[in-house]
């Protein structure tokens, strides 16, 4: 059975670090939902938070390849284990005035906030785990979607467990 | 001190404990060209870059140390791709240094730039792009090492001219230590436990004996391993030679092209034991209906190996050598002859039919040849092998008694593989006798680099099986495509007279009772020499499991040719 398993990869920050972990998804046939990558709080580390689509075996195979790559340090799954995943997404609904404060009611039931209005158009911003984020989709969708972003989950274990960066020893090469 | 960047090159090359490297120049890598003379290295002038990565590859499987090729930047850096490639799939310890455009022009599509890091990135344990001298040397010595570490496989460092050309301040000590790739965890003891478990009770075990078993020097431990539990152990075929051929526990070859009475085995077999062997297609034919009543239990050192595909009971991270000699210490002694008896059945019943033992029909057959080879070379010398029928055909018919005696291109099954390959193997194994078999059409693929063989003066023997077509294709339209032989036919020319034209010595063989004496007089001679053996021209290489169907469901060679040596 195919379920969204969520790893997150700890990257030296190096010329085609990125390319190498996209090609190997590619390469191997594995599927991405999402992928996002940002600093950390180590200089020279990047994490990526990948999202996969996959039976349990191909789960297993997509941590193992990720761990063969050479720039890449760590790697932990977050697939069912306790975790802070949030995305954050951008919302250009096209709404008439009239149906606003209706739409504002709703937002706020999302925490969503108004980022910006124009004539023809009220943009929201969200925070919050993929679903909420859906949830909030759905109902803005009624009132027309002009334009929609989402960054992709971002993932950290809960608790005092550190995913804490083992910097590899030539890694300043 | 005072470098360039080219001297860096050779500075870690040297460090290596490298002696001799393959290539051919050009502008890019002109600078460190121009840094060799003073450093104790041979280069060997390569026909075609493809050549050198193969002997690099050939170097490393002959000697299990890192083979290095060398080439310019674009076309000298693009044709080394097929042998990146092959080394690669057949988890080959290999760098290649290639030289690259100057880094101001990086992304011009300045001359003969290509982006050949992007090229080969998947085809690579790890590369790198290399812009400033004082990066190459640390950067060379990662690549060795990870060349080596974990699973081997091919490294690549591009590095651009201005590169080479600065001069730094050199502190070989200094520098990072290299990174070291990822360690595998060896599995805990519990899991050794379990797979000991699986092997006392297991009534019909069997061992899949890998390029594993070869890597990781195990076959001693493989051996003692096999006698003390009685298991009876098949090779892939990069695994030949891992387990003395004569042993009587030894089955030969499994898979596609393996004996009928080793795949049958694998099917009744209630436990396999997979030792450094990833389970490749050729190996397993129709995954659904594979080895169905067997336990598996799976020794790997690459982890992303385990349940690519075929699910295992127990898999033990580590390497070969590793895991025999943890479960030697806890396995019981068992002699399990009953399952003896039944292979020995299956034997007698299924085995390949020698054509090699039928009356002499006046006619001169692949296996003869091979036969004949082992006989007179006492098993004793290093084959190695281009792809098609040929391959098959020595595999089958080659005897191979010690680790590395074969070399063959298994995973990516490249043409033209195996005369650079041997030329490679010839710096590694100066003292051996060395045999290149390889068919009509790969022969050609690679031809130049007999040049090659004359100008550094080097011995080797070539066996081309010449059977006027690429034989493995024309069988496969033989048995799926009716007959329709296209584009398999094939003219050569004069093998004899090409061996000359290189002022190396050519002989032919059209009779069986030929072949010993062309073999004396290729072994004596101090020169490469190439033997056009003139072989039956639509022979096929039984038994066949077509591709992914039950391993049971094998083509068989049709009795009446054997039995009138009639046309099939
Ligand atoms: C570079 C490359 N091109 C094509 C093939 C496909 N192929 C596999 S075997 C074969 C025929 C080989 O013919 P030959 O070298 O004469 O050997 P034979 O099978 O006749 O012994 C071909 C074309 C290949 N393996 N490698
Ligand atoms: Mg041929």
């Amino acid at each position: 059975m195919k379920v969204a398993h969520t790893y997150v990869a700890t990257v030296e920050d190096r010329p085609g670090a990125l390319n190498r972990v996209v090609s190997l998804f590619r390469r191997r046939g594995f599927n991405i939902a999402s992928l996002t990558v940002g600093t950390t709080e180590c200089p020279g580390v990047s994490r990526i938070t990948l999202v996969v689509n996959s039976d349990a075996d191909t789960a297993g195979r997509v941590k193992a390849n990720l761990e063969k790559l050479v720039d890449v340090l760590q790697v932990q799954d977050l697939t069912g284990v306790a975790a802070l995943t949030r995305e954050y997404a951008l919302v250009k609904a096209s709404v008439p005035p009239e149906k606003r404060p209706e739409l504002l009611r709703l937002c706020s039931v999302f925490r969503a906030r108004v980022v910006d209005v124009s004539p023809a158009t009220l943009t929201v911003e969200i925070t919050g785990t993929p679903d909420k984020v859906d949830a909030l989709l759905e109902v803005v969708r009624p009132y027309g979607i002009a334009e929609m972003v989402r960054t992709g989950p971002l993932a950290m274990g809960r608790g005092a467990e550190v995913n804490e960066i083992k910097v590899q020893a030539g890694m300043a090469a | 001190m005072k470098r360039t960047g080219s001297q860096a090159i050779w500075e870690a090359l040297v460090g290596e404990g490298v002696e001799t490297v393959f290539g051919y120049p050009g502008g890019a890598i002109m600078p460190a060209y121009d840094a060799l003379p003073g450093y104790p290295i041979r280069h060997v002038l390569v026909r075609h870059e493809q050549g050198a990565a193969h002997m690099a590859d050939g170097y490393a499987r002959a000697s299990g140390k890192v083979g290095v090729a060398i080439a310019t930047s674009g076309p000298g850096a693009t044709n080394l791709v097929t042998g990146i490639a092959t080394a690669m799939m057949d988890s080959s310890p290999m760098v290649c240094i290639t030289g690259q455009v100057s880094s101001l022009v990086l992304g011009t599509d300045a001359f003969q730039e290509t982006d050949i890091t992007g090229v080969t990135l998947p085809i690579t344990k790890h590369n790198y792009l290399v812009t400033r001298a004082e990066d190459i040397y640390p950067t060379l010595r990662e690549a060795f090492h990870l060349a080596r570490s974990g699973r081997p496989g091919p490294v690549h460092v591009d590095i651009t001219k201005d590169a080479q050309q600065a001069a730094f301040e050199f502190h070989p000590g200094d520098g990072p230590p290299p990174r070291s790739g990822r360690k595998v965890r060896p599995s805990p003891p519990v899991d050794l436990d379990r797979a000991a478990a699986l092997i006392d009770c297991a009534e019909r075990p069997l061992v899949l004996s890998g390029h594993g078993i070869v890597r990781s020097g195990a076959t001693e431990l493989l051996v003692e391993f096999a006698e003390k539990t009685g298991t009876p152990v098949a090779s892939t075929l990069l695994g030949l030679g891992g387990f003395p051929a004569s042993h009587p526990l030894s089955m030969g070859m499994m898979g596609m092209h393996g004996e009928a009475w080793v795949n049958k085995a694998i099917q009744e077999a209630d436990l396999l034991i997979a030792l450094g062997m990833r389970f490749d297609d050729r190996v397993t034919g129709k995954l659904s209906t594979y080895a169905v009543n067997a336990r598996k239990i799976h020794v790997e050192i690459d982890p992303s190996e385990i349940n690519k595909n075929v699910k295992v009971d127990v898999a033990l991270m580590g390497d070969a050598a590793w895991a025999l000699r943890e479960l030697l210490g806890r396995v019981r002694s068992r002699p399990r002859a009953a399952w003896h008896a039944r292979i020995a059945e299956m034997k007698g019943d299924t085995a390949v039919r020698d054509i090699q033992s039928l009356p002499p029909s006046g006619r001169l057959f692949a296996a003869h040849v091979l036969h004949d080879l082992w006989r007179l070379t006492a098993g004793r010398a290093l084959v190695v092998t281009d792809v098609g029928q040929h391959q098959m055909w020595e595999a089958q018919y080659y005897k191979h008694e010690r680790p590395r005696s074969l070399i063959t291109s298994g995973g990516l099954g490249t043409m033209g593989f195996a005369l650079p390959a041997a030329i490679g193997a010839r710096f590694a194994r100066p003292d051996d006798e060395i045999w290149v078999v390889a068919g009509d059409g790969g022969f050609q693929m690679t031809a130049c680099e007999l040049s090659t063989c004359a100008q550094e003066n080097l011995k080797v023997n070539v066996a081309i099986i010449n059977n006027g077509y690429l034989g493995m294709v024309r069988q496969w339209q033989e048995f799926f495509y009716s007959r329709r032989y296209v584009a398999t036919p094939l003219l050569s020319p004069d093998f004899v007279k090409l061996a000359e034209a290189h002022g190396l010595l050519g002989l032919r063989v059209s009779k069986r009772e030929e072949i010993e004496g062309a073999v004396a007089q290729a072994r004596k001679a101090t020169c490469t020499t190439v033997v056009d053996f003139r072989v039956e021209q639509e022979d096929s290489v039984y038994p066949m499991v077509p591709a992914n169907s039950d391993l049971r469901d094998m083509i068989r060679r049709p009795s009446p040719m054997l039995e009138t040596g009639a046309d099939p």
